[in-house]
């Protein structure tokens, strides 16, 4: 997975996570997680699972760390 | 169907009124309260001489011709200005009125060309059957004196010529321009004997003017006056097939009228569901594509994107690509293996498109080009209604109170509606528009929006959020049908949301740049005006937060209880012809037809054991995905059908640097269009005329498309697709597109009532067609909505990513113009491009002036992404620090400057905001010039031995 791309699926990730922020913290880590699940090709979700964390905002860490591994 | 004119009613149809009996010609006829006598008398069989009157425009009682007696009144009242009246005893045909009539056409004949024979309206002209019809045999005036037989011919419009030598003078173009289309470009200049139809001034010719080409003129003129140059250049027509239009979503009927399989004109069909009769310079005139010399007929094929292209049989061009699938999979693996369904394309193609890609490359990488234009609606929608669809059918704008137009621009991209608007607006409703530019609608010929509302690109959301603000702060919600119909608990959290005084028009004024009064007022008026509908187009759903924009709106909709009736509703105006239908059949990765996700078992299930093959639980990858997965090098072949990703996808240089990292990209389309010139195979494809199936318009619609001519390719598209199915060694045995929409039915809840028997039987339906609704859905959730209880989602603005600063000051938003269609390949090669031959800049003039620029320089246009060059167009149409262009032109590539910044939840591109810095320049850039080198050599083909 190139850097490029890595850097795509976390920018992706934290966008998911800001726009359902407002629905509260618990409800936007479940949203979130659920969000990455239905629409991202499993390819995808592997490589966010493998990327760094650092780059993530909370939420969408809280949610990327409860997808299934 | 042979040829036939289509019935003329003399005047409209009346919609509603009490029953009303009547006796003309001995013949009793019942017709509704404010029939005409006219109509009447045509209800029943019985033709009236007319000349002035048509039943698209309202009666004008000007050519004397449709007098008629009545007992118990005096004189001879003109039958079309005269309503039915309980017990009327009428007589069309008399001595006395056989005398007037004849009168009358005398003096019409006596200033009118006697050269019937060579004249190209000859054997379909109303003044020809007129004379017929009142039996005139001679003219006793001569035809010596005072005459306009010397009046010069206006041929300045591509598609049809203006004689007014042949000219009566009866107003109907005039009355088609103002009632119909709504532009106002005609009128009758001059008085008495002197009186002609004119293009605006008299020095205008009807290109000059402020005509549209719509065509309602040529459709209403009774003489050859005004007629289409190609019934001039072919002769009349000899038959009549009804199909659907293939360019903008509205889905607008016609008569495709020939000569053998030479095509003559295309009329707009009165019965038309969606269009009542009328159409646009597109769908009316601009069909020359369809055999223009840069159609590709013949299958090519090449071993890597640097040779030239080789010709080959059809049957070598598919086993090539067959083998070369074949052998990515047994490499890659099934999910390096995708396919792109196409909104231009039918329901039975996308379809079909869609199952090769699941059942038989055995991956959900599917997507459709709704992915860069209405992605956004289908997760909205769906989210707060339960359905990825608009609510209401065209005709429901006839009972809007207020409409809010929100990020679209319908003169230009959906005019047909656009003209439908402009009638309910000249009837008193209201009007507001949400838009950066100052669009036609905020101000034309009789159209004034109460309030334009011209906010910051990027800033929907808080616009939207600040409205709400307003009409549940001022208490103007509707909460009785929220507590209804709605989630009560959802509604509160939402409510107390937007209720935030850091929410209020006053705060938010600094970001959107809307004053606070205008935006208070837009919100008074949508809440408290009546019923208001909400239309919008691809401004709300091509950006960051498109699909919160779209939730927005949805919410305003149900607080305002403007949802499940007509004169309401959420109308998306979808961009091309089958957008709808191509989402509806499955073309996303995550969901099969229905709108059904693909991780369901038991869906899946159904269409396993239709298909006879497992699939892939998994969703699979979007075209951007697609795209990075293909520079990352785990995606390598690519079948796209009818779509051009290079010219019309943002980034263009990430888009051609994925194309370009793939060993096999299948191009299947009518050119050689942009993304041509990174693929290995081209399938050559066939036109909206060389087809049949179905296309469901922005109103669920679904309508037949029917075979008018033999496919120049040989096939049609749909058989392309089996042919590769086939020699991967899948069963597909259709014979007939009727047979892939019966599979359709089989799997698809929604279509299960639809067939194409049906379809032909009783005309367009509207989906849901099931058991719950036998007859279709004209209005969506009339009762409820369709997921139970709308849901209200709370909405944060968030600003875009993509910010002004030094390097790059102004805000990019593009769109695009009445007589072109999206990337232009179907209409820049068309007469069309006399009105729209490049794109240009649109720039403020203060902005403009900062700069040095004036109208027509050549300006460097760069972001962060990349950079061209165009003209500059200076208009205030534009606010200052913002720009705006159009994407028709492969010269230009505006996608070249676009990012690859994106909604979401979609994916969907934010084509409508990118930061830019504009300066002078002397040519094209250094990629514009590249790329035309690279696009020369990627174009050739090998000379055939």
């Amino acid at each position: 997975m190139s850097s490029g791309v890595e850097a795509n699926l976390i920018r992706m990730a934290n966008q998911i996570a800001a726009n359902l922020a407002a629905q509260g913290e618990a409800a936007a880590v479940a949203e979130t997680a659920a969000h990455i699940t239905r629409y991202w090709d499993p390819r995808m979700r592997a490589a966010i699972l493998a990327a760094d964390a650092a780059g993530l905002s909370p939420i969408a860490r809280a949610a990327i760390a409860s997808l299934p591994r | 169907m042979s040829y036939e004119p289509q019935p003329d009613f003399g005047t409209p149809a009346v919609r509603e009124g009490a029953p009303v009996t009547l006796t003309i010609d001995g013949r009793q006829v019942t017709v509704p309260e404010g029939t005409s006598v006219m109509r009447a008398a045509a209800e029943i069989g019985g033709a009236i001489p007319k000349l002035c009157a048509t039943d698209t425009v309202a009666a004008y009682g000007s050519c004397r011709m449709c007098l008629v007696e009545i007992e118990g009144q005096r004189g001879t009242p003109a039958s079309c200005t005269t309503p039915v009246r309980p017990g009327m005893v009428v007589q069309t045909q008399t001595p006395r009125l056989e005398k007037l009539r004849r009168g009358v056409m005398e003096l019409y004949i006596s200033d009118h060309p006697l050269d019937c024979l060579t004249c190209s309206a000859n054997n379909d002209c109303e003044l020809q059957d007129t004379a017929a019809q009142v039996g005139l045999r001679d003219v006793r005036y001569g035809y010596a004196g005072a005459n306009h037989l010397d009046a010069p011919v206006d041929a300045s419009n591509p598609y049809f010529d203006f004689d007014p030598a042949k000219c009566i003078v009866c107003s109907r173009c005039v009355r088609a321009c103002e009632e119909v289309q709504g532009t106002f470009a005609l009128t009758i200049e001059g008085r008495g004997f002197d009186a002609k139809v004119s293009a605006g001034l008299a020095s205008d010719t009807f290109l000059g003017s402020e005509c549209v080409s719509c065509g309602a003129c040529v459709a209403a003129c009774p003489t050859a006056t005004l007629n289409e140059k190609a019934v001039k250049d072919i002769g009349k027509p000899e038959r009549a097939v009804i199909t659907t239009c293939a360019y903008c979503g509205v889905g607008c009927t016609f008569r495709a009228e020939l000569r053998g399989q030479q095509l003559v004109r295309m009329v707009p069909w009165k019965d038309g569901k969606a269009n009542r009769g009328h159409s646009c310079v597109k769908g009316r005139f601009a069909w020359g594509y369809a055999h223009h010399a840069d159609r590709i007929t013949r299958p090519m094929i090449r071993e890597q994107i640097t040779d030239p292209w080789r010709e080959v049989s059809w049957d070598e061009a598919i086993s090539f690509t067959a083998a070369r699938l074949a052998a990515i999979k047994a490499q890659h693996g099934a999910r390096a293996l995708g396919g792109i369904t196409s909104s231009r394309c039918t329901n039975e193609e996308a379809f079909l498109v869609q199952k090769l890609v699941r059942g038989g490359f055995g991956s959900n990488n599917v997507d459709t080009c709704a992915r860069v234009c209405h992605s956004p609606t289908g997760y909205g929608l769906a989210k707060t209604f339960g359905t990825s669809a608009g609510t209401q059918d065209f005709d429901s704008v006839e009972d809007s109170d207020v409409v809010l137009i929100i990020g679209a621009n319908p003169t230009d991209g959906h005019p047909v509606f656009a003209s439908r608007l402009k009638k309910r607006l000249r009837q008193g409703a209201r009007l507001i528009v949400i838009d950066p530019r100052r669009i036609d609608m905020v101000r034309s010929p009789h159209v004034q929006a109460d309030y334009h509302l011209p906010l910051q690109p990027g800033t929907n959301v808080a616009i939207l959020t600040a409205m709400a603000h307003v009409i549940v702060t001022e208490g103007l919600a509707d909460e009785v049908f929220v507590r209804e119909r709605c989630d009560w608990d959802e509604y509160q959290d939402w409510a107390r949301f937007v209720s935030d005084p850091r929410h209020s028009p006053e705060t938010l004024e600094p970001v959107t740049r809307v004053p606070a009064a205008d935006l208070r007022g837009a919100a008074r008026l949508f809440a408290t005006g009546g019923n208001g509908a909400i239309y919008y187009g691809l401004g709300v759903t091509e950006h960051s937060q498109g699909s919160s924009t779209v939730l927005a709106i949805a919410n305003l909709a149900m607080a305002t209880g403007n949802i499940g009736r007509r004169g309401v509703g959420v109308n998306p105006l979808r961009g091309q012809n089958n957008v709808q239908g191509a989402c509806d059949m499955g073309s996303f990765p995550h969901e099969l037809a229905g709108y059904r996700h693909i991780s369901d078992a038991a869906t899946r299930a159904q269409f396993e054991a239709e298909w006879g093959t497992a699939l892939d639980p998994e969703p699979g990858l979007r075209i951007p995905n697609m795209l990075d997965a293909a520079v990352d090098g785990t995606f390598k072949a690519l079948y796209i059908q009818g779509e051009d990703i290079l010219q019309s996808d943002p980034n263009t240089h990430h888009v051609a640097a994925g194309l370009a990292a793939m060993d096999c990209v299948i191009v299947h389309d009518l050119f050689l269009n942009e993304t041509a010139n990174y693929a290995h195979v081209f399938l050559p494809g066939s036109t909206f005329l060389e087809k049949t199936g179905t296309f469901t318009n922005a109103e669920r619609r679904v309508q037949m498309v029917r075979r008018v001519m033999d496919p120049a390719n040989g096939y049609e598209d749909w058989e392309v697709t089996q042919l590769l199915a086939k020699a991967m060694g899948l069963g597909w045995s259709y014979t007939h597109a009727s047979q892939i929409m019966d599979e359709i039915a089989r799997l698809t809840p929604s279509f299960a009532g639809i067939s194409h028997a049906r379809l032909e039987a009783e005309g367009g339906l509207q989906w849901p067609v099931n058991d719950a609704a036998p007859q279709g859905s004209p209005i969506m959730h009339v009762d409820g909505f369709v997921r139970g209880k709308g849901k209200f989602v709370v909405t944060e603005y968030i600003p875009t990513d993509e910010r002004t600063g030094p390097r790059y000051p102004l805000l990019l938003t593009t769109g695009r113009i009445l007589s072109q269609y999206n990337v232009g390949a179907q209409t820049r090669r068309t007469a069309n491009s006399v009105w729209h031959e490049e794109d240009l800049l649109e720039i403020h003039p203060l902005d403009a002036e900062n700069r040095g620029l004036q109208s027509g320089d050549w300006v460097r246009l760069a972001s962060r992404a990349g950079e061209t060059t165009l003209r500059a167009l200076v208009t205030d149409r534009v606010a200052p620090g913002v720009v705006y262009t159009t994407f028709h032109h492969p010269d230009t590539q505006a996608n070249v400057v676009t990012t690859d910044n994106s909604d979401w939840a979609t994916n969907c591109p934010e084509y409508k905001v990118t930061a830019v810095q504009v300066s002078a320049s002397n040519g094209p850039s250094e990629w514009q010039q590249g790329y035309a080198a690279q696009s020369r050599l990627a174009r050739r083909v090998e000379a055939a031995e």
